[in-house]
């Protein structure tokens, strides 16, 4: 299954709680696609799932300063 | 994950935004995988009373009214410009419109994700409190040798 989640307008610990509670609904193989901003999230994001076992697919550029993280749940 | 990185948060105190901190770390942290201990002593005991508003809990006429002064949740003063408990509330007005999460938020947070959540025995005692008036998530009640050894090889804060 493909999910989406948006932590755009969230802040500070918010994104990588509700990244990090987002995947753990998921199952093994499920995808989640994260939409963020540049700066913090972009660069905490990806790399703490990364660490609790989750594999980054890809990471796109949408538009100004938003960004698509692709995750695959471990 | 076999050395899982650790950190153990003191909260004495029981203003709210010193609160707001040590939820914003305790969350942070254990969205970025920490494990994470929180501790409560003395002021900071108020933040996780069952009873959120005021009542006057514990033993002896002292202690009543200790807690019933102090009140819980919903009574934690803010740090500088309090205005008789007005500002907590503006301040939360504030988060909400910035899209900052709020310190109620920020302590759902750090339940949902599973941060530990102890007591102080001996500031218990004083206040004349028991297990059963905090928060069911509080895993145990302890002192400080019980503390350094939960701590031991992680970061610790006082806030």
């Amino acid at each position: 299954m493909r999910y989406k989640l948006d932590i755009t307008k969230d802040h500070c610990p918010m994104t990588y709680v509700k990244t990090k509670l987002e995947l753990e609904k998921l199952s093994s193989g499920d995808i989640l696609e994260v939409i963020l901003k540049k700066g913090e999230p972009l660069e905490n994001v990806p790399r703490t799932a990364e660490e609790q076992g989750n594999k980054i697919i890809e990471i796109k550029h949408l538009q100004d300063d938003i960004h698509i993280v692709v995750i695959e749940k471990g | 994950m076999a050395n899982k990185k650790k950190i153990s948060i003191v909260l004495f105190s029981g203003d709210f935004d010193r609160a707001i901190a040590a939820f914003t770390i305790a969350s942070g942290a254990a969205a970025v995988n920490y494990e994470v201990n929180l501790f409560f002593t003395f002021w900071g005991l108020n933040t996780i009373k069952k009873e959120k508003g005021r009542k006057a809990l514990g033993k002896g006429l002292l202690a009543r009214a200790f807690n019933f002064l102090m009140g819980g949740f919903k009574n934690l003063p803010l740090s500088r410009l309090n205005f008789g408990g007005i500002s907590p509330k503006l301040m939360t007005g504030l988060m909400k419109n910035r899209n900052v999460a709020t310190l109620k938020e920020l302590l759902e947070a750090s339940i949902q994700l599973k941060t530990n959540f102890f007591a102080c025995e001996m500031s218990m005692n004083i206040l004349g409190l028991k297990k059963e008036d905090f928060i069911p998530e509080i895993k145990e009640v302890l002192g400080v040798a019980k503390f350094l050894k939960l701590s031991e090889d992680g970061e610790i804060l006082f806030i």
